[in-house]
């Protein structure tokens, strides 16, 4: 009973892991800015992945794997927002545009 | 339904679901009107590689691919910071404007209408003269500011 639980709850995390990255995926083809785009892909593909990491290291069952499993999604959770923050900098000093639906550029008035 | 026969179905639906993913991010790497849109899209593949990786695990109960992914992870992130210094020594390189002329009308039409919005805009910037909208707006704003 406890093991159908546990293969259950495994199960439930690798397909929420699977369901994020879609939506990842879906949210980069209907959004209709690169900064927009950019928010899906990385909120959502990171979560993905470490839902996935995650149900790697409670399947296989040993602590050493789970600890190298959780410094996986750690190091994700950590790199992530800065690549993506990196990039919209990048992208937005380069002069790409927001979409004309959008209302704010705060980051247009900070002085160079 | 035993355990392992459990996790055997999730992992097959998630490989579904994940190639789905996969093939709607390549199609924004191919279309993708400019060059942030296809280091985005890149990036976001690298996470459903990872994905991938970590199904692959499961079934064949060989945790060592957690490393491979941890790898996987540095080497996508390092890419994504090495383009961005990219983009940011390359200012928009010429191209056209990427995307806001395709959302003018959010709620007007599909798929067609989008498209026929999207390239009127690249015509006109075309017929007026090269590179002159483009330039524009860098050149004031690094004067201005």
């Amino acid at each position: 009973m406890i093991a159908v639980a546990f293969a259950l709850f495994t199960a439930l995390l690798i397909v929420g892991g699977a369901l994020f990255a879609l939506v990842a995926a879906i949210g980069i083809n209907r959004l209709p800015d690169f900064y927009t785009r950019m928010h899906a892909a990385s909120k959502a593909g990171t979560v993905g992945s470490g839902l996935m990491l995650i149900a790697v290291g409670l399947h296989a069952g040993d602590l050493a794997i789970f600890a190298r499993a959780m410094a996986g999604v750690f190091f994700f959770m950590l790199t992530a927002p800065v690549s993506a923050h990196l990039l919209a900098m990048a992208a937005h000093k380069a002069g790409y545009p927001l979409c004309r639906v959008s209302v704010r550029d705060d980051f247009r008035n900070i002085p160079k | 339904m035993t355990p392992e026969a459990i996790i055997q179905t999730a992992c097959n639906f998630a490989l579904g679901i994940l190639a789905l993913a996969f093939l709607l991010t390549v199609y924004r790497v191919v279309r993708g009107p400019a060059l942030p849109d296809r280091v985005m899209a890149l990036d976001m593949l690298v996470g459903i590689a990872i994905g991938f990786i970590g199904v692959i695990a499961i079934r064949t109960g060989y945790p060592l691919y957690i490393d491979i992914a941890i790898a996987l992870g540095l080497v996508g992130f390092l890419a994504t910071v090495a383009f961005a210094r990219f983009i940011l020594t390359r200012g928009t390189g010429g191209e056209p404007w990427p995307t806001p002329a395709s959302v003018q009308e959010p709620g007007s039409g599909k798929r067609k209408g989008k498209r026929a919005g999207a390239k009127k805009p690249s015509k006109t910037t075309n017929g007026d003269g090269g590179k002159a909208p483009i330039a524009k707006p860098q050149g004031s704003k690094r004067s201005g500011r």
